[in-house]
């Protein structure tokens, strides 16, 4: 066994799940470190949940999870309906959270953070936004925030869940822009997707999921018309009878 | 007789000749610098309510108090802390390992101890030992309650200083703060102590139920004037001393209990401010003015 580069994943016959109902079941693999992944897959895959326990915020029900980063070294960005965007927040306070494993609870953020932030939100399109609030940000600028809070987090392992959901294709591809800067600064990135066409173009490696690992590898042998049907018919709902589980953990 | 001096009499001699008339005003003034800033934070949770359930868990602690010491400062504020923390900390856990939501939660476990609390007083005290309870006394703070209410706000205020960024990025970005730092259920339940600490020093002045008046309704003016945190904070509390004030000489010239009439100051001012108020005031968005260039 090799030791693990920092930023990879191992994922050892990982089963997820809510209420003992598995979400995601017996997956085994690997994100290598400095690798860029679309996790892909029908609604109700076990996308999200994949994403939030590599994150560390769902304990696997069987199976184990090995990061090779610390937690401090990871950024988790989730699907945009947790946020409040009605809070009284300025988008430079928003995004100089991304500083709290520097700075925590009650130091302040230097100067030079400071030039930080400015020049995050320049690469996201939105330099001299700093003081406009949050609740004045259209959907697009509000994701464009939140990737500008990625950058100041500067963390070994991305995670971004369904970035792209809802705005539009300029935004779209200026965020990608970034994603693939950050992939050519060799940080792992791990995103969920829906529109295959993006994936095919600049994920280097997909993992498709139906609960089960369909495929996971090289994008191009992964999203194949086989794969994709085989992915489809897999999907089914919870069965409240079922029996517990017999594969070998 | 010149208008200023007309003005004198009513404004000021209230307090120049009636020692219990300045007490009242320093007492509220007190609660004011407290309580206002709590009530921005609830208020932006979408927990307005929630003030109103937890003055209500604290009801049954200041009554077995009571019984046990009669009218003892001390008996029925330790009562009324320990009845709102064991509320607040019942609910959190329910919301927790059950299916529960928070609001449930609390609402079944006030409830359980409101009822509770209206049978510890009807056990001993008369219907007006409940109004005191429920309506406080303002007019009647002695030294030990007015120290008993600055202290309460001097911890607050220190607190809420310590909780300040845990507190904010929970309320934005509560799954944000949980990837980044575990004090996310120190500062949740930090806070509802603070709401607890607020009202019990409340009703000992404005009674269990107004004293949720005095931190809440400020804060929802305040929404009509700032659009930061830190401006609405500082109107509320502006406007609650505001309200202190005029309610306490209101009630003197006019003969009406005067915890009420602060309340009623308060609610004048957020009609006011919901009419007149420089963000979404009513008038400002009827005026026809023409729209931006860009």
């Amino acid at each position: 066994m090799t030791i693990p580069r920092a930023g990879s994943v191992q994922l050892d016959d990982v089963t997820l799940g809510y209420d003992r109902h598995p979400a995601v079941h017996h997956v085994s693999g690997c994100f290598k470190a400095g690798s860029l992944t679309a996790v892909i897959g029908p609604n109700g895959a076990g996308k999200s949940t994949l994403l939030k326990a590599i994150a560390g915020m769902l304990r696997p029900l069987s199976g184990t999870i090995a990061r090779a980063s610390e937690t401090s070294r990871l950024a988790y960005l989730p699907q945009l309906a947790e946020l409040d965007r009605d809070f009284p927040i300025s988008v430079e306070d928003l995004v100089g959270t991304g500083f709290w494993r520097k700075i925590g609870p009650f130091r302040r953020y230097g100067r030079e953070d400071r030039l930080l932030i400015d020049e995050a939100l320049e690469k996201v399109g939105l330099a001299g936004f700093n003081k406009r609030m949050l609740g004045t940000l259209s959907g697009g600028q509000l994701q464009r925030v939140l990737f500008a809070r990625l950058m100041v987090q500067d963390a070994e392992m991305i995670l971004i869940d369904e970035p792209f959901a809802a705005i539009d294709t300029k935004t779209v591809s200026d965020l990608m822009g970034l994603v693939r800067h950050w992939h050519g600064e060799g940080r792992t990135i791990i995103a969920v997707l829906h529109d295959m066409g993006l994936v095919a173009e600049f994920f280097p490696d997909s993992l498709l999921l139906a609960r089960e690992c369909v495929a996971w590898g090289a994008t191009s042998h992964v999203l194949t018309p086989d794969h994709l049907a085989k992915a489809r018919s897999m999907i089914e709902a919870n069965d409240p009878h079922a029996d517990e589980c017999e594969r070998a953990a | 007789m010149t208008g200023f001096s007309y003005l004198y009499d009513l404004l000021i001699t209230p307090f120049t000749d009636f020692a219990f008339m300045r007490r009242a005003l320093v007492g509220s003034i007190a609660l004011s610098i407290g309580a206002c800033p709590i009530g921005v934070f609830l208020m932006l949770r979408r927990m307005s309510l929630v003030g109103d359930a937890m003055a209500h868990a604290i009801l049954p602690g200041a009554a077995l108090g009571y019984l046990f010491a009669g009218l003892s400062l001390g008996f029925m504020t330790a009562g009324g802390l320990i009845a709102g923390f064991v509320v607040a900390l019942l609910a959190g856990l329910v919301t927790r390992v059950t299916i529960l939501k928070e609001d449930a939660a609390l609402a079944s476990f006030y409830l359980i101890s409101l009822a509770g609390g209206v049978v510890l007083v009807s056990l001993r005290g008369s219907n007006v030992d409940l109004l005191h309870v429920l309506f406080g006394s303002v007019l009647a703070l002695d030294d030990i309650t007015l120290l008993l209410l600055a202290a309460s706000t001097t911890v607050s205020l220190l607190a809420l200083a310590v909780l300040f960024r845990p507190l904010v990025l929970e309320c934005v970005d509560p799954l944000f703060l949980r990837t980044v730092s575990q004090s996310g259920s120190v500062s949740h339940f930090g806070f509802l102590a603070l709401v607890v600490l607020n009202l019990v020093a409340g009703f000992h002045a404005l009674g269990t139920l107004l004293s949720v008046g005095l931190m809440m309704v400020p804060a929802f003016a305040a929404r009509f004037w700032s659009a930061t945190l830190d401006g609405m904070i500082l109107i509320a509390t502006l406007i609650g001393m505001v309200s202190s004030g005029l309610g306490i000489v209101i009630s003197y010239h006019a003969g009406t209990p005067t915890g009420p009439t602060i309340i009623l100051s308060a609610g004048g001012l957020y009609l006011l401010s919901i009419l007149f108020g420089r963000r979404n005031g009513l008038i400002l968005r009827l005026l026809p003015r023409k729209h931006l260039a860009a």
